[in-house]
């Protein structure tokens, strides 16, 4: 398979590679796929009190374009709010690695990652919010 | 052909070394003609070009010679009668002409097939087309090291059965099945017996009296031949009749027209008389290889897993799987080394290797293996190259791997609720 030279980038070079403490409400994991299907990704994020990623980690069971999207998706959520992350798209992804279409659903998987990590975060600071006080929930529960 | 090349011909060197390149491990794929077998093949391009058919000048008694010489050559190398040797395009077509032939000329007899989930794709692919013209196909599965069970086996012989194709030493693992057994028991049973030897011949004795063959399927690029050539055995005594698939003009005794690659026939009966020459200081020094790299790879990597039968096996193959790495990473990590995968993942569907599902392998363990195929040209220095790589390379993508931290931590991966997708 003939892959990008982004894509081989990525893969020989990944970037934001590791773990964080999972049980810190501070941070968000998504992990998504099966060790059937050939690939699993971990993306944690870890979000600042403005809302913001500050940082972002991953590890990744798959192919090439699996890993490539994975560290991809790491360099571009860091910065963003979370609103601003769930709107990364599979194909801004399969775009910019130039995914051949076999591929396209590793960038799918990279979006799915997004999402899981966002909505993990979300639901640990929903929570905190009940176990605060009922009155903020809503708030949260509205994004 | 550049000087250099005639150079290194001439003293009679591999071709193959080249640093630019990545190590060759993958001769279950393809062999290189081996230098001494092209020399004898040369000639026959330009010289003594001549149609063997062509029975009224000499250009055709010298071609007709060097085909009959390596008829002799590939008889003599299966234990069989010059006779019963019809030239083919390759294995795969041999394997078309023995069962379809075969199964159109005696369908008065009988519909019903046997062979296994782990044969070759030329068998299960000809099975299906004729399961599509009416007849019944049994694929038996075989056991975790990828055996037959001659139980099974004898159990799945029906009235109407009329042929089962075994594969000899199987291309992905290596495993060599019980042919003279499975023969005994076919002889019995009246049923005909095709067998696929293309990665037999040269690793193993093969012959065909002592196994009770009717069809012997063989492939000259397997073992330092060319490619485009094959062979099919058809017994004489008691006769065997195949129904010829390829039509115009009734060469090869009416069982394969077409007129015939004198160079390629050559080719592959040099390298059928070498191979049986090398056999043995082959196996012995290549199985010296492979114990060298199992070793060297065991010792380094934690949790591999062989795939098949080491105690039925050629040494000329290696299948391991590499828990918590994914094969197709893996292949991409090792692009100094050319290998196969059972990761079909350059696919849509995903699908790993059909072989190592049937020894009951997880979809996990069947995408992550490797085959290294060593062979006449592998040195020691090629192994010690690819052990480095392997550890360095597994060591760095399961660092990679979510799964292997879990491992790490002891989670059980099989408790975990996986969505798919």
């Amino acid at each position: 398979m003939a892959y990008s030279e982004k894509v081989i980038d990525h893969y020989e070079n990944p970037r934001n590679v590791g773990a964080m403490d999972k049980d810190d409400s501070g941070v968000g994991t998504g992990m998504v796929g099966a060790p059937a299907c050939g690939d699993v990704m971990r993306l944690q994020i870890k979000v600042n009190a403005q809302g913001i990623i500050e940082d972002a980690k991953f590890k990744t069971y798959g192919c090439g374009s699996a890993i490539a999207s994975s560290s991809l998706v790491t360099e571009w959520v860091k910065g963003k709010t979370l609103d601003e992350a769930m709107t990364i798209k599979n194909s801004h992804i399969a775009e910019e690695l130039e995914l051949p279409p076999v591929k396209i659903h590793c960038s799918v998987l990279a979006e799915d990652a997004i999402k899981a990590a966002v909505e993990d975060y979300r639901s640990k600071q929903g929570a905190a919010q009940v176990s605060q006080g009922g009155e903020t929930l809503s708030a949260q529960v509205a994004h | 052909m550049s000087s250099s090349q005639i150079i290194e011909l001439e003293s009679k060197k591999p071709l193959l070394i080249d640093p630019d390149r990545p190590i060759y491990l993958d001769y279950q794929a393809t062999t290189p003609v081996d230098p001494q077998v092209l020399e004898q093949m040369l000639p026959y391009l330009t010289h003594d070009f001549g149609n063997a058919a062509s029975r009224s000048h000499a250009y055709g008694w010298t071609a007709e010679k060097a085909v009959d010489k390596a008829r002799q050559q590939v008889a003599d190398a299966i234990h069989a009668d010059p006779r019963e040797i019809v030239w083919t395009s390759g294995a795969t077509e041999s394997t078309n002409l023995a069962l379809k032939g075969a199964a159109h000329f005696y369908s008065g007899k009988g519909k019903h097939i046997i062979t296994l989930r782990t044969e070759h794709k030329a068998t299960l692919d000809t099975c299906r087309q004729l399961e599509r013209e009416g007849f019944e196909v049994t694929y038996l599965e075989v056991q975790e090291d990828g055996l037959v069970d001659l139980k099974a086996f004898e159990a799945a012989i029906r009235p109407d059965t009329i042929i089962a194709s075994v594969l000899f030493v199987n291309n992905e693992i290596g495993v060599i099945q019980p042919m003279a057994e499975i023969g005994r028991i076919l002889r019995a049973h009246k049923v005909l017996f095709h067998v696929d030897a293309a990665q037999a011949l040269g690793k193993v004795p093969v012959d065909v009296e002592a196994i009770q063959a009717d069809m012997m399927s063989l492939s000259g690029h397997k073992m330092y031949g060319p490619k485009g050539i094959g062979a099919l055995y058809v017994r004489r005594k008691p006769r065997v009749r195949v129904e010829a698939q390829v039509h115009g003009g009734g060469h090869e005794r009416g069982m394969r027209s077409g007129t015939l690659p004198t160079h390629q026939i050559v080719g592959m009966g040099a390298a059928a008389e070498l191979a049986v020459q090398l056999m043995d200081s082959d196996a012995r020094r290549i199985g010296k290889l492979r114990d060298r790299l199992l070793k060297g790879i065991q010792d380094r990597v934690e949790e591999t897993y062989i795939n098949g039968s080491m105690e039925h096996r050629v040494p000329h193959n290696l299948n391991i799987s590499f828990a918590f790495v994914e094969g197709e990473s893996l292949i991409m990590a090792l692009k100094e080394i050319a290998v196969s995968s059972g990761s079909a993942c350059t696919s849509a569907s995903l699908e790993p290797s059909y072989v190592l599902r049937a020894l009951g392998k997880s979809d996990e363990l069947a995408h992550s293996s490797i085959r290294f195929g060593i062979g006449r040209f592998t040195t020691e220095a090629e192994i010690d190259a690819t052990i480095e790589l392997i550890a360095g390379k597994v060591g760095k993508l399961r660092e990679l791997s979510p799964l292997w931290e879990m491992h790490l931590e002891g989670i059980d991966l099989n408790s975990i609720q996986w969505a798919a997708h």
